[in-house]
């Protein structure tokens, strides 16, 4: 189990060099043309390039992006451009925002993909088929009609939840849930959609297997089976897909973000590709790398728990 | 074990386009819908521009935010009085063309690779698999806003990074497809015969990847769409043209002046989408997805009426009677196939019945079909089961469940995939025992560990603990059997229980097995292949041939006598009553 914890840690250790390694020399690739657009496009030639060259930008590639490294070792991920404040500041005003966003769906998600995937798999005929159909519609659903959507109708008709802003925890905590709902359930529906999908598939594959028979040949009741026996079994493949879900989170919330005026990782990496502000950029490339890793290690280790065969 | 996951992901798809697939699509509504959707966007792609009434950059101050169908602006004007209907049509090319260039870039790529990947394997493959898990680790769109940081606003740019991001799906696909044919015996016959790998590849491997590739591109197509307008929606979009994306934005910051104008580009947005993705669906399924059917009606239909069983049960003394009882399987609407035939069989109190036959001779078949664990497709067209003065068959989930594990309990044949692989050997046992015989959690396991003891497990603290892949199929087997008769059933069923075990094991599993029953004077049905077996152990014996009972009577007459010549048959494969070794054949039980 050790072994595995390491092998997995040092291939995301890896995973997060080479992501940054190529995020930097594609966005860093031209230094005058950073500068250019920082100073607009009515700028003199001259002062383009001694802005270049204050910012570094005229360096080899490989030599700025040694620098930002051993910087980022020191928890330093530069100045913005636009306000000049660091980096790693706006990051950490900004991250809280965006993981409670994607924390509460991914809880949501779990819940009702569970319900929902057991569900189906256990009632079958009209239950099923008419679940399965909401899970094509909730798939193919683009997260931000969704938003506009309940937008529409729950803040602008109806009026009873926030249309946009954030109320952070610490001032109101029944403010921030109001203002979460709507985000949250916009996010969620989508991923509840295709992960209770999974669900369901990676249930009925376990109640094929022989010991499911075994288990009542016992006098073990259906529903006790699939609680516990159908349900245990399955959490593998499910965890996988919550891992993979959790990628696709993190892209959604951008879109989610921007529309409810969150002022989370989202709407600042789209403020920031606007301004090519790009020492912002890099920090959240690497920030989301980062959680995926991390995300994705959790993952391994809950499969363990799920599949005792996968200890060793 | 767990570090492949993204194997998981692939969908499982139908390799081969059935004749009559695009009749059965044409007969379904919703592939009309999509098919007429698709068309119209198709046409508006190409022709858009020349049918719009107004240039889209045409502007009317007196039209802004002007409501629908109420002047020339038949969907009424967007915030900068520009025609939205005109707009809508030049936007479509746009939107269609994108998608497209997205879905050829990842079939291109993906493909390609995948293709390679498969059939050289190695290099080709860990370096494919590494690439597409990179990609997959990280958020498509955060890519995109990286890219739009460089090359700027452009839908073609971003639709061919789309495309890069998606190709892992076609990889996956290929490269899976590739390796299950490259194998084939055909193949290999045209590699002998000389042709060059490209024209292999094309000839023998894309006949089979043709279908599913075409059903991903029409999912994927939507996909590209939506992550287009997502884009253009969030301000990434190219400013100079139309697009829906675009238009969506503008009008949801216009929403509270003009709430109608949101409805069109919404609407054109997810009606293209669902109509892509419930036209890949619905090929899908009529391909034949192996997961479509769900559902708990995990029980066999019995079309007898039981209820004379009660007042004939009395008639015969026997602990377990199995009258007339028949079992088939629909093979079509009108035919089905019988597996069990009109068979009749008695077991008293405390006796050891054989159930002999051959793979296949419906033995397993009637076992399931008195413990009422056939599989929900099998019809019990015929006959009575009566255990005591019970009638089992129509009994409800509920009353079958009573019984079971104390009354009438199960010993499966291959003790590997019978145990829960989840949970650890005390857990297998706690459920039955709590419930059944209303035992605390302390009790339930002094007593599981009593019987682990008493099936000759060396160290039952320990082996309480273990999980099932810890164990040796000989333990696994004996831990089945403790569990089987740990709520004191009077009748215990055992299919096969030797024959997935070594040879030295199978002795001393059948000892255990005698042992068991004679201390607890239970009533066993031993269902072997192996008259051996059934000489050691059995008081009476009934021989099974292609769904009937040849034969049955006293063990010892058999043996001496046997009177049907599928007994003799049987017999003459065993010397001296001495037990046979395991066959070699395959287990081909037929479990339907």
């Amino acid at each position: 189990m050790l072994v595995f914890l390491t092998r997995r840690i040092v291939a995301g250790l890896v995973l997060i060099v080479v992501v940054s390694a190529v995020t930097f020399s594609l966005v860093y690739s031209d230094g005058e043309r950073i500068a250019r657009l920082i100073l607009g496009p009515n700028a003199d030639q001259a002062a383009v390039v001694q802005r270049a060259q204050e910012l570094g930008l005229n360096e080899p590639l490989l030599v700025q992006f040694f620098v930002w490294f051993g910087n980022l070792l020191h928890g330093d991920l530069g100045r913005s451009f636009s306000n000049h404040r660091p980096v790693i500041e706006t990051l950490v005003n900004r991250v809280p925002v965006t993981l409670a966003l994607v924390g509460l769906t991914l809880l949501v998600t779990l819940i009702f993909a569970v319900i929902i995937g057991l569900l189906s798999a256990y009632k079958g005929g009209w239950v099923d088929s008419g679940l399965r159909t909401f899970g094509v519609f909730g798939f193919a659903t683009p997260h931000f009609l969704l938003a506009i959507g309940l937008v529409v109708l729950f803040a602008i008709t109806l009026g009873i939840l926030p249309a946009t802003g954030y109320i952070p925890p610490a001032k109101s905590p029944s403010g921030w849930i109001q203002s979460l709902i709507l985000p949250v359930t916009a996010l969620a529906i989508g991923t509840i959609a295709s992960a209770s999908q999974q669900v369901r598939g990676a249930v009925l594959d376990v109640m094929k297997q022989d010991y499911i028979r075994t288990l009542r040949s016992r006098g073990v009741p259906l529903r006790a089976i699939y609680l516990r026996h159908a349900l245990k079994n399955a959490s593998a493949p499910g965890l996988t897909t919550l891992g993979l879900q959790f990628v696709a989170l993190l892209g959604g919330a951008v879109v989610i973000e921007q529309i409810f005026a969150l002022p989370g990782i989202g709407s600042l990496v789209i403020v920031s590709a606007l301004k090519s502000d790009i020492p912002i950029i890099m920090g959240t490339v690497l920030f989301l790398v980062v959680v995926v890793v991390i995300v994705n290690i959790v993952v391994d280790l809950a499969i363990a728990w799920a599949n005792p065969k996968s200890r060793v | 074990m767990s570090g492949e996951p993204a194997a998981l992901g692939t969908p499982e798809l139908p390799t081969f386009i059935r004749q009559g697939t695009f009749r059965r699509l044409a007969k379904m509504p919703t592939v009309w819908i999509a098919t007429v959707i698709l068309f119209t966007a198709l046409f508006f792609s190409f022709f858009g521009a020349l049918l719009a009434p107004f240039d889209p950059n045409f502007t009317d101050l007196n039209m802004v935010n002007m409501a629908p169908f109420a002047s020339d602006f038949l969907l009424g004007g967007d915030r900068a009085g520009r025609d939205i209907f005109s707009r809508l049509l030049v936007a479509t090319s746009n939107t269609i063309g994108g998608a497209a260039i997205a879905v050829s870039i990842s079939v291109a790529i993906g493909a390609s690779i995948g293709l390679m990947a498969g059939y050289y394997g190695r290099v080709f493959d860990a370096l494919g698999a590494w690439l597409s898990n990179l990609i997959q680790a990280l958020p498509g769109i955060i890519v995109l806003i990286a890219v739009y940081v460089v090359a700027g606003p452009s839908t073609v740019t971003s639709m061919i990074v789309v495309g890069i991001l998606i190709a892992p799906v076609y990889f996956r696909l290929m490269r899976n497809v590739v390796i299950s044919v490259r194998n084939e015996l055909y193949v290999d016959a045209a590699r002998v015969s000389g042709l060059s790998d490209i024209r292999i590849m094309s000839r023998h491997i894309f006949v089979v990847v043709r279908a599913p590739i075409i059903i991903e591109m029409a999912y994927i197509a939507g996909i590209a769409l939506v992550i287009q307008a997502t884009l253009e929606f969030i301000g990434l979009g190219s400013p100079e043209n139309p697009t829906w994306g675009g238009m969506l934005q503008d009008s949801f910051n216009a929403l509270y002046i003009s709430p109608f104008a949101i409805l069109w580009p919404a609407l054109s947005i997810i009606l293209t989408v669902l109509a892509f993705v419930f036209l890949s669906n619905a090929v899908r399924d009529t391909l034949g997805d192996p997961r479509s059917s769900g559902g708990k009606a995990r029980k066999a239909i019995v079309s007898t009426p039981d209820s004379r069983a009660t007042a004939d049960a009395g008639s015969t003394h026997a602990f377990l009677t199995v009258r007339d009882l028949s079992v088939a399987y629909p093979l079509s609407k009108n035919e089905s196939r019988t597996v069990v035939n009109k068979v009749n069989l008695e077991v008293n109190r405390g006796e050891v019945l054989g159930l002999v036959g051959e793979s296949g001779s419906g033995k397993t078949q009637t076992a399931f079909a008195i413990l009422g664990l056939l599989p929900p497709e099998a019809i019990v067209d015929s006959g009575r089961i009566v255990l005591g003065s019970t009638p089992l068959l129509g009994l409800t989930e509920k009353k079958l469940n009573a019984l079971r594990g104390s009354e009438i309990a199960y010993v499966p044949q291959e003790p590997m995939s019978n145990l829960d692989p989840a949970f650890t050997v005390g857990q297998q046992f706690g459920y039955a025992m709590r419930k059944k015989l209303g035992l605390s959690k302390a009790q339930s396991r002094e007593r599981a560990l009593s019987l682990l003891a008493r099936v000759n497990i060396n160290d039952p603290e320990r082996v309480y603990d273990y999980y099932p892949h810890q164990l040796s199929g000989g333990m696994a087997q004996r831990v089945l059997i403790a569990i089987a008769v740990s709520c004191d059933p009077e009748l215990l069923i055992a299919d096969e229980p030797t024959t997935a075990l070594d040879v030295t094991v199978q002795a001393e599993v059948l000892d255990l097995l005698r042992g068991l029953q004679q201390e607890r004077s239970m009533a066993l049905i031993l269902v072997t292949h192996n008259f051996g077996v059934v000489a050691d152990i059995c008081d009476r014996v009934a021989v099974m041939k292609d769904g009937e009972i040849v034969e049955t009577g006293d063990t010892r007459k058999i043996v001496k006598h046997p009177e049907h010549p599928y007994t003799q048959l049987l017999l003459s494969s065993v010397l001296d009553n001495v037990p046979m070794r395991a066959p070699l054949e395959p287990q081909a039980e037929v479990r339907a």
